[in-house]
């Protein structure tokens, strides 16, 4: 079946399989390799992508779903195709040192923006908290933790997303 | 040169930049033209005789290009899977060391053993006919635990390998600790269990094959931490085809943890299918693909016993585990639960006679090898649990127990009685860093508060060293080793003064292409941004025996130093020639060759260019070019240690532990990059906490059906289970390591667990208990205080 949807601001139209995961999609026929798949029970939230500015696990939702819907998915976060300028969470990350081997980070990164839009202040309780769906075996989540409560300060200080 | 960034200081990492925006190359991102899939079919059973397979209605399926099976293996005369080391019992005698075959033959042996690999034009085609697969097998009982192993009657995976016993190794003056037991005025007992563990990097493993008939090569792209390694095993001894004509890349790794350096069959299978469809093939695990076949960890069972004289002083120590190997050697297997284990239990103690047995033993489970910290974890836990043992029913104080039998700062270097000799260290100063950082004093208060709400709260204490830096080549070649252990460095220095550093380690999250950059940095005066890593690629790096044992920083590190000394030195001959001087006159320091008490000056990029463009060069005396290469071998291992404080607090309507504070002060020698080090070791302790109190692997016996299977059943730590950590270094500088760093991937995994335990225990005490097994989940804790409550009640 054919599906147009909006992929980090650019109109798309593809053609899929009714049961393919818009992971396989975005992986395997789209070629954005950003979004990671670290498990096969929705558990370890690598995939996490925003579909209409809501957190998803993108191994758990079929393409379908996505007609008519805006995805974001790590690729888009930066704005301009091409620039080098990190999002204010992504800048965070990095200045928190809040990746190691990255492969759960952009799933981190999408499930923290989610969670730094809708809570200007957030407690260190409430992004552990938050981050209940995501697993990062590296970092011991400290760094993380301290990144995501930067970051959403950062966000905020620039005006939102 | 401006802009150097060198020792001590903590950059933002270089690898940051391509992980935060997506554009990391992990092998499941690659694509090849004309690329097929791989799908394995494992064995669903624990034990069983493989009678026969039938091909033929799955081949019939659209899309199958071929299913590969264990006769086809034997028909193309591939060769087993290697074991890397060989260890033998005191009399010498060699470990059993049964075949591996790349897919199962006669026989499965644990559930997930691979019977055949189908290969089709999609992965849904391949797993189609991986379903229709029609495989013959006799179910047999299987044994999952080593107690029922070695138990009489019990099912023998090998015909010729009686009661499932690999070897049964030991180490140290049996004699000596027998004496010492008898002069003992108190003899301390415990058993335990060490925990199986699944590591779960987050990046599930996978491969990609292709071979080129063209040109005879292989190339195959692997989640490795040790490319070379597989590159030297499964082309020499399974493949059997030259090795210069095999390729093995292992791009961006999502963590390792020891899950990733072995050689798998599925790498050998892949390469050798590539070949037999002459079309490249991808294979991809599943999480649960990976339960059922990464390799496992730890899974000890143990009884210790502690010989103390009437002051708490330790005289001797007496160990008996059995080390569960899993249903075939992996790479590394047998050498964990004996040589990384069984030279740890001195500690950072002055215990003068210490006897270790090690049963190492065959069961119907997935292969069990190395694991973050292997071997020194499970030692450092038996050694801390047995201390805290000891002191509680000589009713010493647990730190001063510790204090009464730690080695002195000044009686370094230290001979233990079991093989290895600490360099450096001080044990006492980070037992002091850590009693204050924890704020012991106020816990009898915090105690307190607890109480009022009705909660435990305990405090456990590990003071641990571990054995790291793998490995002196010599020294573990004595031990049973099969290759050697030294790592190589290319410090290829191009004409306009950038570097490009070729290198044999893996860099899979610890931040490598910044810490080394930071090396090179200081020493040649190069700039930070001018340095780049290369490493993971056997056709770019000469040679390398990747990432493991807390050995990147220890041996590449040093071999790298190394290589970078040769090119000042060769640098100093130029500078030399074109200030028309002698080269001992020739100083050089923050990126300049100077004539000594003069202004004559070249800077680096001067003596780059004058290499590459050697119009005015020594031509005669000098090659052209500016790249050198240093191969390091130790000589000795690293001892990093330090002490671990534990705070917590249990519900006991719940049975839940809350860790509320967790203190490290840990000596890692020189630090590089003060913030990568202090992620190593956040990284590290949450693992190990995930040990104590969170993950565990279980199998069902009789079946052998793994029931820990998915991050479902198998819990991980999560962000809300731990609270901020606060770590520091105490470090002593390693005496023979060129830039006094001794590794810190490991500490954090090996000090944990027993500090979490010795907490929750501590927390228990009064109720009677005197050890909780790991981990220490809410229903057995829960348990433990239904049993413990009856007889405090009736008091
Ligand atoms: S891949 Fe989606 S939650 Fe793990
Ligand atoms: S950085 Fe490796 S899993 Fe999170």
């Amino acid at each position: 079946m054919q599906i147009s949807f909006i992929l980090n601001g650019r109109p798309t139209s593809v053609e899929v399989e009714p049961s393919m995961l818009v992971a396989d999609l975005l992986r395997e026929q789209l070629d954005l390799t950003g979004t990671h798949v670290g498990c096969d029970t929705s558990q370890c939230g690598a995939c996490v992508v925003h579909l209409d500015g809501v957190p998803v696990k993108s191994c758990t939702l079929l393409a379908p779903a996505l007609d008519g819907a805006t995805l974001l998915t790590i690729e888009g976060l930066q704005g301009e195709p091409g620039s080098n300028r990190l999002h204010p969470m992504q800048e965070a990350f990095r200045e928190h040192h809040g990746l190691q081997c990255g492969f759960c980070t952009p799933g981190m990164l999408m499930t923290a923006i989610a969670l730094a839009q809708d809570k200007p202040n957030l407690t260190e309780a409430e992004v552990r908290h938050g981050l209940e769906g995501n697993i990062c075996r590296c970092t011991g989540y400290q760094n993380i933790v301290v990144a995501v409560m930067a970051g959403a300060a950062a966000m905020h200080a620039a005006g939102g997303e | 040169m401006s802009n150097v960034i060198g020792i001590g200081a903590a950059p933002k990492r270089k690898e940051d930049q391509r992980f935060l925006t997506g554009r990391g190359n992990y092998v499941s991102d690659i694509k090849i033209p004309g690329m097929t899939a791989g799908v394995f079919v494992r064995s669903p059973h624990g034990h069983a005789v493989l009678r026969g397979i039938d091909k033929t209605a799955a081949l019939a399926l659209p899309g199958v290009i071929a299913i590969l099976t264990g006769e086809d293996v034997a028909a193309d005369g591939l060769g087993t899977l290697p074991c890397g080391w060989g260890i033998s019992n005191a009399q010498g005698v060699p470990m059993k060391e049964p075949p591996f075959p790349v897919l199962a033959q006669g026989k499965v042996r644990f559930v997930g053993d691979m019977v055949a690999l189908v290969i089709a034009e999609t992965p849904e085609q391949a797993n189609a006919a991986a379903d229709l697969l029609d495989i013959d097998y006799e179910v047999l009982p299987a044994v999952v635990g080593v107690l029922d192993a070695v138990a009489p009657g019990a099912p023998q995976l090998f015909d010729d390998i009686p009661n499932n016993i690999c070897c049964d190794w030991e180490l140290g003056d049996k004699a000596a600790v027998e004496a010492a037991f008898r002069k003992a005025a108190h003899i301390a007992k415990l058993s335990l269990v060490n925990n199986r563990l699944i590591g779960n990097p987050m990046e599930p493993r996978a491969a990609v094959a292709d071979y080129n008939p063209g040109t005879g090569q292989h190339a195959l792209w692997t989640t490795s931490q040790f490319p070379h390694v597989v590159r030297t095993l499964m082309s020499g001894l399974v493949l059997k085809v030259p090795e210069h004509k095999v390729r093995v890349v292992a791009p961006d790794v999502g963590g390792g943890f020891g899950v990733k350096q072995f050689h798998y069959g599925e790498e050998a299978a892949l390469a050798w299918a590539a070949k037999r469809v002459m079309r490249p093939v991808k294979w991809v695990a599943s999480r649960s693909e990976g339960y059922l076949s990464d390799r496992h960890g730890r899974d000890h069972v143990t009884e210790a016993e502690l010989a103390l004289d009437e002051t708490g002083k330790f005289l001797a120590f007496r160990v008996k585990t059995l080390a569960n190997m899993g249903g075939y050697l992996s790479t590394f297997g047998p050498n964990i639960p004996t040589n990384l284990y069984a030279p740890l239990l001195g500690g950072v103690y002055t215990t003068p006679a210490i006897y270790c047995n090690v049963k190492v033993v065959f069961t119907n489970t997935v292969p069990v090898d190395a694991y973050r910290g292997a071997g020194r974890p499970e030692a450092t836990f038996v050694l801390e649990r047995m201390v805290d043992v000891a002191a509680a029913e000589m009713g010493i104080d647990r730190v001063e127990i510790r204090r009464r039998n730690m080695i002195p700062k000044e009686a370094y270097p230290y001979q233990t009685p079991v093989l290895v000799q600490y360099d450096s260290g001080d044990p006492m100063g980070c037992l002091d860093g850590a009693l204050a950082a924890a704020d012991v004093a106020g816990f009898g208060a915090r105690k307190a508060e607890s109480a009022r709400r009705g909660k435990f709260r305990g405090l456990g204490y590990s003071t641990y060293v571990e054995a790291c830096g793998l490995a002196p080549s010599r020294f573990a070649g004595r031990l049973g080793a099969r290759g050697g252990l030294y790592e190589s460095a290319t410090v290829r220095v191009h004409p306009g003064g950038q570097v490009t550093v070729l290198i044999g380690t893996h860099n899979h999250g610890q931040g490598h292409e910044t810490t080394f950059a930071q090396i090179v940095s200081e020493k040649l005066g190069v700039a930070f941004d001018n340095v780049d890593i290369v490493f993971g690629d056997t056709d770019r790096v000469q040679f390398g025996m990747g990432t493991y044992g807390s050995r990147s920083l220890v041996v590449g590190g040093a071999a790298l130093s190394k290589a970078a000394d040769k090119v000042i030195v060769k640098g100093k001959k130029i500078a030399a020639h074109l200030l028309e001087t002698s080269e001992q006159d020739i100083h050089f320091e923050a990126g300049k060759f100077s004539v000594a008490g003069t202004d004559r000056v070249k800077t680096f990029e001067e003596i780059a260019g004058a290499a590459y463009v050697p119009h005015n060069y020594p031509l005669e005396v000098l090659e052209p070019g500016l790249e050198e290469q240093a191969y390091y071998d130790p000589v000795n291992f690293t001892y990093p240690g330090g002490c671990h404080i534990c705070e917590v607090e249990i519900d006991p309507e719940t049975g839940v532990v809350q860790l509320l504070n967790y203190t490290a002060v840990d000596d890692v020698g020189t630090v590089i990059n003060p913030m990568i080090v202090e992620g190593q070791l956040h990284g590290g302790i949450v693992q190990g906490v995930g040990q104590a109190l969170f993950e565990n692997a279980v199998y069902d016996d009789g079946s052998g059906q793994l029931l820990s299977g998915s991050l479902m059943d198998y819990c991980m730590p999560r962000a809300d289970h731990m609270p901020m950590m606060n770590i520091a270094t105490h470090s002593t500088l390693c005496t023979h390591t060129p830039m006094g760093v001794k590794g810190c991937g490991e500490v954090g995994t090996i000090g944990s667990p027993a500090a979490v335990i010795n907490a929750v225990v501590d927390a228990l005490s009064h109720l009677g208990v005197t050890h909780v097994d790991m981990p220490a989940t809410p229903n057995r804790i829960w348990r433990l205080l239904q049993n413990a409550s009856l007889p405090i009640a009736a008091e």
